[in-house]
């Protein structure tokens, strides 16, 4: 009975911590497809993910390897001010889209840095597809 | 009985923080009356702002700075920063209360000694912290690739993030222990 009790507390555990990236993920692309956007595809979120950009703010083009580098499972480091930006990439960085707000509130931001607008539900929906593989 | 009692402890106490202030003036960048600025001790303010720079202490600008600078967040010296208004709400409250005014350490009130009315948006335009600086030739800052900016205070204080700058703390990436002479 007790060990019963432990395997179940175990899988609840491994399981827990399993699903959240699917789960929050899951959640936004709910969300995007809810505000007309979808089906979503990860070779469209990696083709925008390296294309470069320029705009009025920018004084030179940037892309998300700006900060992020070519290799999402290495380090970043920010284009202003140096300090390091941990991997994004989920396969290396446990913490990475598990978060809603945190997912927005990045995108947001970088869009608007990067591309100089906020990105289209269809651009989130592809870029997170694309992110949660690596 | 009872005052005497309280009275023999007051000063009990008071002898006790008499020794602690001699004791915190010597080597630990603390002086009589603490540490330079005060510690950040907000989580939030750490994980929201302190990702993206150094986790400035609200103490090294007044409560007007940081109004502005709270209220500007899309446009943030080039950068986006925007945040959810909840959280944007927050850390304004969090910033203003521990504002230099609010502060009893020493290098906050030559801060605002410093700035006279003025309300600058970059703790670098602080006239107290500019004066502080203005030895330093640009290749150890400007020009070194490690440092890049007067901004990036942790570069050289080691200790910055307690919240003590001390002198004999500081050491200048490729230049060693900086010794004002």
């Amino acid at each position: 009975m007790r060990k019963t009790m432990y395997m179940a507390i175990m899988a609840g555990l491994v399981m827990g911590s399993g699903v959240s990236l699917a789960d929050t993920v899951d959640d936004r692309l709910a969300v995007y497809q809810a505000e007309g956007a979808g089906p979503f595809d990860a070779a469209r979120g990696e083709a925008m993910w390296t294309r470069t950009f320029t705009h009025a703010k920018a004084d030179k083009p940037r892309s998300c390897a700006t900060c992020h580098t070519d290799n999402l499972k290495a380090n970043g480091k920010h284009a202003r001010t140096g300090k390091a930006i941990e991997p994004l990439a989920p396969s290396v960085n446990a913490k990475r889209l598990t978060d809603a707000k945190e997912i927005e509130k990045w995108f947001t931001r970088n869009c608007k840095w990067t591309v100089g607008r906020e990105c289209t539900p269809q651009e989130k929906g592809d870029f997170l597809s694309y992110l949660r593989l690596q | 009985m009872m005052n005497k009692t309280i009275v023999s402890l007051l000063g009990a106490g008071g002898l006790l923080l008499a020794a602690g202030s001699v004791l915190a003036d010597d080597d630990w960048g603390w002086s009589r009356r603490g540490p330079d600025v005060a510690p950040v001790k907000n989580e939030l303010y750490k994980s929201e702002c302190g990702t993206c720079h150094f986790a400035y202490q609200p103490g090294l600008l007044p409560a007007q700075s940081w109004k502005k600078l709270m209220g500007s967040l899309a446009d943030h010296f080039g950068e986006n920063a925007e945040l959810d208004s909840e959280t944007q709400k927050q850390l304004t409250e969090y910033l203003v209360m521990h504002a230099a005014e609010t502060s009893d350490t020493r290098r906050s009130a030559k801060i605002l000694n410093s700035l006279g009315n003025e309300a600058p948006l970059r703790i670098t335009d602080v006239p107290y912290i500019r004066y502080k600086h203005g030895e330093i030739p640009t290749r150890l800052i400007r020009g070194n690739d490690k440092v890049r900016s007067l901004s990036n205070c942790a570069a050289c204080h080691t200790r910055a993030d307690t919240g003590s700058f001390a002198e004999r703390e500081i050491v200048v990436p490729g230049a060693g222990r900086w010794e004002d002479d």
